[in-house]
């Protein structure tokens, strides 16, 4: 009993409480695990507004699952029911309009915060050494998020779920040789059919989301491990205090959190304005061609994926060629990948690094949008040009990185965070 | 027993359970694998279709569904087979070499009689349903249009024996799929004699 003997040193002769959480430490690490990753994770104190969108993130995965767990109580996996059996949730069922404006609404919410929680690390660097691992595991969250989106937007089986997944799917045929076994296979059929939707219930109910909450967990695990970077990306740890704190550092609990409470505030307001007031989003939430049923024999005139997809689906557009477009619309994504390799620099944050990485960073940014604008627009010569231009920048960013980020000339980086307090 | 020979006796044990278990494993997997393909049910469901094209009229098409593809059939006129040979050079794939339809069916007019064209209309490039576009001089696509079919999604054109224009996203001419006559007025989609598929 000498370990009981030592908690009770530690203070827990109090309550019942307190000898409950002691019984459950012995036979589970509750305390240890609230103390590593809340109580006692230290990040720094002087994290920006650009810090909250993993939280958000996290918000967004649980808000996904709770209504899609609602969702499917009501909805049928069939090509005969699932748009009927939608209209039933928007119109029969109780609230369930508002659970589905929640789901659809959070798709896309996902997306943004993702993006942005995505810029947040190209700007101050947080995928470098030693976060290589760390943002490689938020690349494979992303893919998953792709997957999870494209699955989940042929479930309500109207023109724009059908055609897209049409063509979606087609991308894989242009893999040399076993291209229409591959296509065939994904399908199940000769063409998107009930047996493809039916797989497709199965894979977003389930097996993308389970990856997802797994990738989630292991991409908080590899941070605790590493420990959060910051504005000015200076490791904290190097300077620690006494007590082994480090010196910048502020405990995740009840700092961080009181922080991104104000932040989730804020983000409800702004999901409940769209849920209200505007859950199709003019079109770009939830596209107006899929308010028709599915029809194979008859394709919308005008084919978009949701906002998300479209600036590699105008990568896709520009490429005059099939298998050379599905090339590089993969490669666009496995370039985000290689990003810790490809940048030399040994500076992390913006704020001390050289005029070449601004300006691509500006660059790519501004090619990323108007490549998410071209994909929405209709195939015209003038916006294929400019497809062509932006996605040509678009790889230059990565490819060249190497180049412009090896002898790029860098401010001092000061040793600790720059940090105003407030009286 | 010795202690080296312990050591490499358990080294040979775990390395032999490891791969033992990998073959289970991979062996496994196969009929997880396999059970994505299309089951009986779907491919007996993808059985061909008849169609009867005595009331088709000339210069018009008829759209039927084989293995849930819009099939299309369309009775050409004698202009309309005449203006297939003046545009070649602004075709990808003009003789037909690297697309795909029956060995009865690579020839200029890409069909087994001259005016009855039967192709599977679904873009080549994205599986999108091109539409028709069977009148020469379109206001959209120019006055040297010599009729076709238009594909909105991505701008890929086809003539009126399906062969893609060159400059567009779609590989290959639309696909023609196996069919065979039976008489005179009825086209079995989806299977052939065989000697030539």
């Amino acid at each position: 009993m000498s370990a009981a003997g030592t908690k009770a040193a530690g203070g827990s002769q109090g309550g019942r409480f307190a000898r409950f959480i002691d019984w459950v430490d012995e036979r589970f690490p509750l305390t240890a695990m609230m103390k590593e990753h809340v109580t006692e994770y230290y990040a720094a104190k002087s994290f920006n507004a650009w810090y909250v969108f993993g939280v958000l993130a996290l918000l967004v995965l649980i808000l996904q699952v709770v209504t899609g767990i609602y969702l499917t109580m009501s909805y049928k996996p069939s090509a005969e029911d699932a748009f009927a059996s939608v209209e039933y949730i928007m119109r029969d069922v109780d609230w369930g309009w508002l659970i589905r404006y929640m789901h659809s609404t959070g798709a896309s919410a996902f997306f943004i915060v993702v993006y942005l929680h995505m810029f947040r690390a190209l700007m101050y660097g947080s995928y470098k050494s030693p976060r290589e691992l760390l943002w490689v595991i938020g690349m494979l969250i992303y893919v998953a998020l792709m997957a999870q989106a494209f699955t989940g937007y042929l479930l309500p089986w109207g023109q724009m779920s059908y055609w897209g997944a049409q063509v979606i799917v087609s991308l894989f045929g242009a893999v040399p040789v076993i291209g229409d076994a591959i296509v065939e296979w994904i399908r199940g059929d000769y063409f998107i059919s009930d047996i493809t939707l039916n797989r497709f219930f199965a894979l977003h109910v389930i097996a993308v989301p389970l990856a997802l909450m797994i990738l989630a967990v292991v991409h908080i695990l590899a941070l605790h491990t590493t420990g959060s970077l910051n504005p000015d990306g200076i490791e904290i740890k190097k300077t620690k205090g006494p007590d082994g704190i480090p010196l910048d550092g502020v405990a995740f609990h009840p700092f961080h959190t009181a922080k991104d409470l104000v932040a989730i505030i804020i983000f409800a307001i702004a999901f409940c304005a769209v849920v209200f007031f505007a859950p199709e989003m003019g079109g770009y939430f939830l596209e107006h061609a899929n308010f028709e049923p599915a029809n194979m024999l008859k394709t919308p005139p005008h084919i978009a994926p949701v906002w998300y997809f479209t600036p590699f689906y105008a990568i896709l557009r520009a490429v005059p060629s099939k298998g050379w477009g599905a090339f590089l619309m993969a490669m666009a994504i496995v370039m985000l990948f290689l990003l810790p390799w490809l940048d030399r620099c040994k500076v992390k944050s913006i704020r001390y690094r050289g005029w070449s990485y601004k300006i691509a960073l500006t660059t790519f940014t501004v090619s990323f949008l108007a490549l998410g604008f071209l994909g929405m627009q209709p195939v015209t010569p003038v916006f294929v040009y400019a497809a062509r231009l932006f996605g040509v920048l678009y790889f230059a960013f990565f490819l060249l990185m190497p180049l412009y980020t090896a002898r790029e000339r860098t401010k001092p980086v000061p040793d600790r965070v720059v940090y105003h307090g407030h009286h | 027993m010795s202690e080296e020979a312990s050591v490499s006796r358990r080294r040979f044990l775990a390395v032999a359970t490891s791969v033992t278990g990998a073959v289970g494993l991979a062996m496994t997997a196969a009929p997880f694998i396999a059970s994505f393909r299309p089951s009986a049910r779907a491919q007996a469901l993808g059985a061909p279709v008849e169609v009867d094209i005595s009331k088709l009229e000339t210069g018009s098409m008829v759209r039927v569904q084989w293995r849930g593809q819009p099939v299309w059939i369309l009775k050409r006129s004698k202009e309309m087979l005449e203006l297939l040979g003046n545009h070649g050079d602004k075709l990808r794939d003009p003789d037909s070499m690297e697309s795909i339809q029956p060995a009865y069916a690579a020839n200029a007019t890409r069909s087994i009689r001259p005016e009855i064209l039967v192709v599977i209309g679904t873009c080549t490039h994205l599986g999108c349903a091109p539409i028709e576009k069977l009148q020469p001089a379109d206001a959209e696509l120019g006055a040297d249009w010599p009729g076709g079919f238009f594909c909105p999604c991505h701008g890929s054109k086809f003539d009126l024996a399906g062969r893609v224009y060159a400059g567009v996203p779609a590989p290959t001419n639309l696909v023609v799929p196996p069919y065979r006559f039976v008489g005179d007025t009825m086209i079995i989609v989806g299977e052939d004699t065989g000697a030539s598929a």
